[in-house]
């Protein structure tokens, strides 16, 4: 009997020509969609994006980071540099953001992965704090108070132009639609890249890692090595997705840019209430996080205090988040990842 | 001469930050659990010392020995109730809990006392010196060292000459082993963490006479005592307070160089300690 392993299900082919319908209409949203719509959008997208790359890092890589905003925080920081020091447009300026990430990422991974999981936690939120108040040092992009984009910057970024002819939008309209688009190609990229990565010999090896590091490394799985390619990877699209984010707001503060609770705590409330180590949680979490957002935004810092309950009523009431629990009582997996033996047929 | 002054206040600030630890410190030698809420919960412990003393007019001090088993009695209920069934394995679930709990506490602390800067006034002692002659040393931070020294006194008394230190020492070692010698690892972690309760009414305290506080200062609070913790090595007491004195000299002396180094120094130092001994100065368990 010929056997064969697919990874491939019913659910998940839908969920492709779904995706693929979605996408479209992301790119066509701003046609007829509000301002107001795509800064909503733009902000749930980077959010998705940051919280993908965390359940990559924690879920699937086991590496509790609580220093994240480290690599937001510098990758808007270079982007900040190219374009006020060197002259640089915007738009490519957000890859010396992810560049930058990744630098500061391989001194951060040698020094924390000698530290074990509470000490990694607590280490990674350390180098990020040394982080900030080094760049609070850097006096050309304002010290300690930051600084804004200068006007001449802003208002002829690459692509603005077309995109006001296209739309008949006003400048700061088409710099809104911009930073959509590109947070929109971002987060379709990276859901794609990790997806891609599980299905691979690499996402294999990182759930017999996260699952048994001993039984994994006896089978001849090189567990360093593959912590050190989730971290950079992470490092990497989190500085890309920092840049974006303040290449939108256009103002820049150390404080704001390396936050422990906007880049990190919620993320990580994100990650656990949609249902970590699957990628469905994350876009799960982003969802009902900005709906809450949303329904509770005349109640100031009520919305946060029910956030917070609410991470803590899901981990102990469900660990496995919102998705985890319909996931656990339907079996359905909008990404499978999961490899099965299929009977092809033949003697 | 200078320097020797420096070096005298930062070993007193380190007093401060081991007082922050000293409640961390055994909670995390004895369950593992990475509490990110305990910088908030000091905030809270400070807001309660605060609202007893304006409500009856009492002194700070006097205050503080009526918000102590209040707090004793919350930390127990919290471990009973919620982090006892998160703890395992796994640190990332406990962790997320009092990420959760540090959020809350925070916005609540702020919907409830507003964002304004508050003090506990303890008097003269806030601004009494005294002079001896090489440096001239503040009542209060003096204070402060004597009380972190008494505490952890008190804490190693409990934890090697009582039945409950045997207990938190047993489960430490091994939680499955101590259970089965009768031990109730469940009731010894709500013990341990109603008293580490009580330690933080004591840092709330002395953080509160010492300077403002608000509700959005916990978080950095925190990050100075869990590098006091980890500095001193899992389940040390002394280490904590070898680890906080490390890092008060750091800063002492970071900035007097530039007081725009203060922090940054003690972090450096932190980094260092840890690049060179990953498990910290004087582990006394093994995770």
């Amino acid at each position: 009997m010929a056997m064969r392993v697919v990874t491939r299900t019913r659910a998940g082919t839908i969920t492709g020509v779904a995706a693929l319908a979605l996408v479209a209409l992301g790119l066509i949203l701003p046609a007829f969609a509000g301002r107001s719509v795509i800064q909503d959008m733009f902000f749930i997208l980077t959010m998705l994006t940051l919280a993908q790359v965390w359940n990559l890092l924690a879920g699937y890589g086991g590496l509790v980071s609580v220093g994240q905003q480290a690599f937001v925080g510098i990758g808007a920081y270079a982007m900040f540099a190219g374009v006020i020091l060197w002259g640089w447009d915007p738009v490519p300026a957000i890859l010396l953001g992810g560049i930058a990430a990744l630098a500061l990422s391989i001194p951060t991974a040698f020094f924390a992965f000698r530290l074990q999981g509470a000490y990694f936690a607590i280490g990674t939120w350390v180098i990020a704090e040394v982080t900030r108040l080094m760049v609070a040092q850097w006096k050309a992009l304002g010290g300690g108070t930051g600084t804004s984009l200068p006007r001449e910057a802003t208002s002829d970024i690459l692509g603005v132009a077309t995109v006001q002819a296209l739309f008949g939008v006003r400048e700061a309209a088409a710099r809104d639609i911009l930073a959509y688009w590109l947070a929109l190609a971002l987060a379709v990229a990276t859901i794609g890249a990790i997806y891609w990565l599980l299905r691979n010999r690499l996402g294999l090896a990182l759930a017999a890692v996260r699952d048994n590091t001993e039984a994994a490394k006896s089978v001849g799985v090189d567990a360093r090595q593959l912590k050190w390619a989730v971290f950079l990877i992470a490092a990497f699209v989190t500085g890309l997705c920092g840049a974006l984010i303040y290449m939108q707001t256009a103002r820049i503060s150390p404080d704001a840019a390396f936050s422990v609770t906007n880049w990190t705590a919620y993320v990580i409330f994100i990650v656990v209430i949609g249902g970590i180590g699957r990628i469905e949680g994350p876009i799960v979490g982003v969802i009902v996080f900005w709906g809450l957002q949303t329904a509770l935004a005349d109640y100031g810092s009520w919305y946060l205090l029910t956030l917070g309950l609410i991470a803590i009523a899901v981990m102990l009431f469900a660990p496995r988040g919102l998705w985890g629990l319909l996931s656990e009582r339907t079996g359905l997996q909008l990404f499978p990842i999961r490899r099965r033996l299929v009977d092809i047929g033949g003697k | 001469m200078i320097w020797v002054d420096t070096i005298v206040q930062g070993i007193l600030l380190g007093g401060l930050y081991a007082l922050f630890a000293a409640g961390l410190s055994l909670v995390f030698g004895i369950m593992r659990l990475v509490n990110l809420a305990h910088g908030d919960l000091i905030i809270f412990a400070a807001f309660g010392i605060l609202l007893i003393g304006s409500a009856t007019g009492l002194h700070p001090f006097l205050a503080a020995v009526i918000a102590a088993p209040m707090m004793f009695g919350f930390g127990w209920m919290l471990q009973r109730f919620v982090l006892n069934r998160v703890l395992g394995p796994d640190i990332l679930p406990p962790l997320l809990v009092t990420f959760g709990l540090s959020v809350a506490l925070q916005n609540g602390m702020l919907e409830a006392f507003s964002a304004d800067s508050q003090r506990l006034r303890a008097g003269t002692l806030e601004s009494a010196s005294v002079d001896l002659g090489v440096v001239t040393l503040g009542w209060m931070p003096v204070l402060t060292f004597a009380t972190a020294v008494g505490v952890i006194v008190v804490l190693n008394a409990i934890f090697y000459r009582t039945a409950l230190g045997r207990a938190f020492r047993a489960t430490s070692d091994d939680p499955v082993t101590a259970s089965l010698m009768g031990i109730d690892p469940k009731g010894v972690f709500a013990m341990a963490t109603g008293l580490a309760m009580v330690t933080v009414t004591i840092a709330a305290l002395y953080l509160g006479m010492r300077a403002n506080f608000d509700p959005s200062i916990g978080p950095a609070r925190l990050i100075y005592a869990f590098e006091a913790v980890i500095i001193g090595g899992l389940g040390s007491l002394w280490g904590t307070l070898a680890g906080g004195i490390i890092i008060g000299v750091a800063q002492t002396m970071g900035a007097a160089v530039n007081p725009e180094w203060q922090i940054l120094s003690g972090h450096l130092a932190f980094l260092l300690v840890l690049l060179v001994r990953p498990r910290g100065l004087f582990p006394r368990a093994v995770d």
